[in-house]
């Protein structure tokens, strides 16, 4: 499974509410986002008191929204592979040992794991609540007021807008396939499976032919239109900015200290 | 709003690649605001002979005339304005973010200034009674929304003719009436596209039968689906119980 | 599948630096060479083609005894797309991932979109387009192309991982550990890869082979000729192709210790690597200390580097190549 989509759709990504994250103009939470998490990702690993501020402030900004904690953790699911790789670092690492319960661990492989994690915890947790405040066409729209180019961006919406579709064909694909009895344990069962694939392919290729034709009648050109520009709030900006200040400050006195 | 005349003198298309063409010989002429039929069997070539109507199928042999423009390359964004295609699936005319994102790319497209949009966007789904769903997504909506937002989406350009490729598709039977309804209050020509013989009946005064390629019965509605074998022949059937002359 | 969606803080800045500045400059070729290839069909089709990735990255198929592993498709896009709009394709995919569903960190992005989406899909191109010269012209002969394709590349990926890893490990493990459990691993999801990417290609063949564009060489009656591969031969064919592949790579992992044995070596002689010359190169301490044959492990991720560099540039080459050929026919 890729992605967390549990078969619900990205339209279920965003938690609806009213708080002022909220409410903030979606192109500051993605700014806010990404400055947060470069500065938790620079931050030196022996800090542990600056991870620990990180992470407060990312938690105030889930309360502050109003994020029910079962869906961030559910969520945060996404990085337990990565979590697991980080457990097996102070086993397989060098360096001075300590010992721990009676087995012998790798004292920089601690810090490593311990990097990793809560690099990784706080990182996937500020993405979490960028997409869970903020639906899929604020964040489009937020991308094409940070001038990020436009087909780029236009490839993600249409992706955005069939992908629930796409998701949908594949789970009748497959109950067809359970129905029939098809329960692959070995990969040379497979072959069904990857048929579907290659129809899926097939039907989404189509789709977007279809689609450009319906495109084209409308009178498409090959540029698409601007539909909006709206000014973002001033306020907007400085509060945005907060997260990614304190994250800074926290950063540069991590270095410093 | 103005309507306009479709005249199509005798279409011959064959895809690249295939041996038999799929329009061979038709043509059609559909005077101003009427409303009309086509019916005809699963690949018989309506849905090619919508893509030419919009110039999405350069003409091969043949000429389309819509009002007094000819389907030339020179034409086209002209006819395309002109022409509203409302396609089979209506999730392939739906594909902004939202409703009204879908509903102002055609405008857009023509150069409705940004400030104006909002006003388009509006009066076009309320043409529809769409007006609700203005702020939804559409993958979200029903068959049925689908269906009358695809339609907003072409009235925004404000077209003199609407061509719709099995509209009914998908939709329930209320959804059925609500279009019917909604089709019968609409000042453009139509040509509606499509199998279901008692949703022909219930909003086009005439159709014609395509088969092969090309027309081969056209008439009042009731008496072409009031001719048995001419529809066995061509492959069309009402459904279980249903009685032209009962109505 | 670590080096899948690595989350933020996994490698050091410098690399993921270096990384987002080569991804950026990738995105923006791939960006004009796939509008030029698809004119105003570009959007509809490469988003719609992004959302088809993202679903094939859903299916979840059989390994062995019922656990399962999913398609990466970076090879197989490429494939069916091309390699410039299929790594577009797998980009916009992995940056999507990123941004909505923390599925690879924000931080990561720069070395994440180059080992799934790049290196996947001009290295698998440039595997498919050479394998294709020894294959039968014929479906066939492009499905097994595809599969030795798309096994090469996911083991690329995991290549490209391990040599990133040598200049920015966050965490001290010896680059030949990463190496060997990375490419190892690899290996066994490849097959999967393989085998599904194959079949996925010879699907759309028997449906619309006018859709790939990997075998747009071939006209209908030679890609009918031929056509039935034999389940057995292909499930035979695709395990002796792993398994010299698992052979070569298994070589470097032979020589280099595993992890818990490596620990007990490294105690005695923890201090001896230390003031290596090269400890103060530009390679990261954490992935050279404790590296029991140095030499060795750096040859190994030079051969590695060498070749994913000159598969990525053959498969930039080829693709320049295709586009120039297609607009002298057109």
């Amino acid at each position: 499974m890729a992605g967390g989509l549990d078969g619900r759709g990205v339209g279920h990504l965003v938690i609806h509410g009213h708080s002022p994250v909220h409410r903030l103009a979606p192109e500051t939470k993605v700014v806010s986002t990404f400055a947060f998490v470069i500065c938790v990702a620079l931050t030196p690993r022996e800090q542990m008191w600056a991870f620990g501020v990180h992470a407060a402030v990312a938690l105030s900004i889930v309360a502050l929204a109003g994020l029910p904690a079962r869906v961030v953790l559910a969520r945060l699911a996404v990085i337990i592979p990565f979590l697991t790789f980080a457990a097996l670092v102070p086993f397989v690492a060098g360096g001075e040992e300590i010992e721990v319960l009676g087995i012998g661990l790798s004292r920089d492989g601690l810090w490593g794991a311990w990097n990793v994690a809560a690099k990784a915890s706080i990182g996937a947790t500020a993405s979490i609540i960028l997409s869970a405040t903020t639906s899929v066409p604020e964040i489009l729209r937020a991308l094409t007021r940070l001038r990020v180019p436009k087909v780029l961006v236009s490839i993600m919406a249409f992706m955005m807008r069939y992908l629930d579709l796409l998701v949908d064909q594949l789970g009748r694909m497959r109950t067809s396939m359970t129905a029939r009895c098809h329960d692959p344990r070995w990969l040379w069962q497979a072959k069904p499976i990857a048929s579907s694939a290659g129809a899926l392919f097939v039907r989404s290729y189509e789709r977007g032919e279809r689609v450009h034709q319906a495109m084209l009648s409308r009178g498409f050109t090959g540029t698409m239109p601007d539909l909006e520009e709206q000014a973002t709030p001033g306020g907007d900006w400085a509060r945005a900015a907060l997260p990614p200040v304190v994250a800074l400050a926290v950063l540069l006195a991590a270095v410093m200290l | 709003m103005s309507c306009t005349t479709i005249q199509v003198a005798d279409l011959r298309f064959t895809y690249p690649g295939a041996h038999d063409s799929v329009l061979d010989g038709l043509s059609v002429s559909i005077g101003e605001g009427e409303r009309v039929a086509l019916l005809g069997p699963n690949g018989s070539g309506k849905t090619t002979f919508v893509l030419h109507l919009n110039g999405l199928l350069s003409l091969q042999s043949g000429t389309i005339r819509i009002g007094d423009l000819d389907m030339t390359d020179a034409n086209l964004p002209e006819i395309r304005r002109r022409v509203g295609a409302v396609f089979q699936d209506a999730d392939d005319q739906l594909f902004m973010q939202s409703v009204r994102d879908d509903v102002s790319f055609g405008p857009a497209n023509l150069g409705v200034p940004r400030g104006d949009l909002d006003g388009v966007v509006e009066r076009a789904l309320d043409q529809v009674g769409a007006m609700p769903l203005i702020d939804r997504t559409p993958h979200h909506l029903s068959g049925g929304e689908k269906r009358r937002v695809a339609i907003a989406t072409v009235l925004a350009m404000e077209p003199h003719a609407l061509v719709l490729d099995e509209p009914t598709s998908g939709l329930d039977p209320v959804g059925r009436r609500e279009l019917a309804e909604l089709l019968a209050g609409l000042p453009q020509t139509q040509l509606v596209v499509t199998h279901d013989l008692p949703f022909a009946l219930q909003t086009c005064p005439r159709s014609m039968i395509v088969s092969g390629g090309k027309v081969v019965a056209d008439g009042p509605t009731r008496e072409v689906l009031a001719d048995a074998e001419l529809l066995a022949a061509n492959r069309l059937e009402l459904p279980y119980g249903f009685d032209v002359s009962a109505l | 599948m670590i080096a899948m969606h690595a989350p933020d803080g996994f490698l050091e800045a410098p690399v993921a630096l270096a990384t987002a500045v080569i991804a950026l400059v990738f995105v923006a070729l791939a960006l004009r060479v796939s509008g030029r290839e698809l004119g105003d069909r570009q959007v509809p089709l490469a988003g719609i083609a992004a959302a088809f990735i993202f679903a094939a990255q859903m299916f979840n198929f059989p390994v062995a005894a019922g656990t399962t592993g999913h398609l990466m498709g970076g090879a197989l896009a490429a494939i069916l797309l091309g390699p410039w709009v299929g790594s577009l394709v797998v980009t916009v995919v992995v940056v999507v991932q990123a941004l909505l569903f923390a599925d690879g960190g924000l931080t990561a992005l720069g070395y994440n979109v180059l080992n799934m989406a790049t290196v996947t899909a001009f290295g698998g191109w440039a595997v498919f387009r050479l394998m294709r010269r020894f294959m039968p012209r014929n479906a066939a002969g492009v499905m097994g192309a595809t599969a030795i394709a798309a096994l090469v590349s996911v083991v690329l990926s995991a290549a490209a991982f391990s040599v990133q890893w040598l200049f920015g490990a966050s965490a001290e493990v010896p680059f030949d550990t990463v190496f060997g459990a990375m490419v190892g691993v690899h290996v066994l999801i490849g097959v999967g890869e393989a085998i599904i990417s194959a079949l996925a290609v010879g699907a759309v063949l028997a449906a619309r082979p006018d859709l790939v564009t990997g075998a747009s060489d071939l006209d209908a009656t030679q890609l009918a000729g031929g056509r039935r591969v034999g389940r057995r031969t292909f499930v035979l064919g695709g395990l002796f192709v792993s398994l010299v592949f698992a052979a070569v790579v298994s070589q470097f992992a032979v020589d280099n210790p595993d992890g818990l044995e490596k620990v007990a070596i490294d105690e005695g002689f923890i201090d001896s690597g230390r003031d290596h010359a090269l400890d103060s190169s530009i390679f990261s301490d954490y992935a050279t200390s404790g590296v029991g044959n140095e030499t060795l492990s750096l040859a190994v991720a030079g051969v590695s580097g060498v070749l994913i560099t000159l598969l990525v540039g053959l498969g930039l080459i080829s693709a320049a190549r295709q586009g120039r050929d297609r607009i002298a026919a057109s």
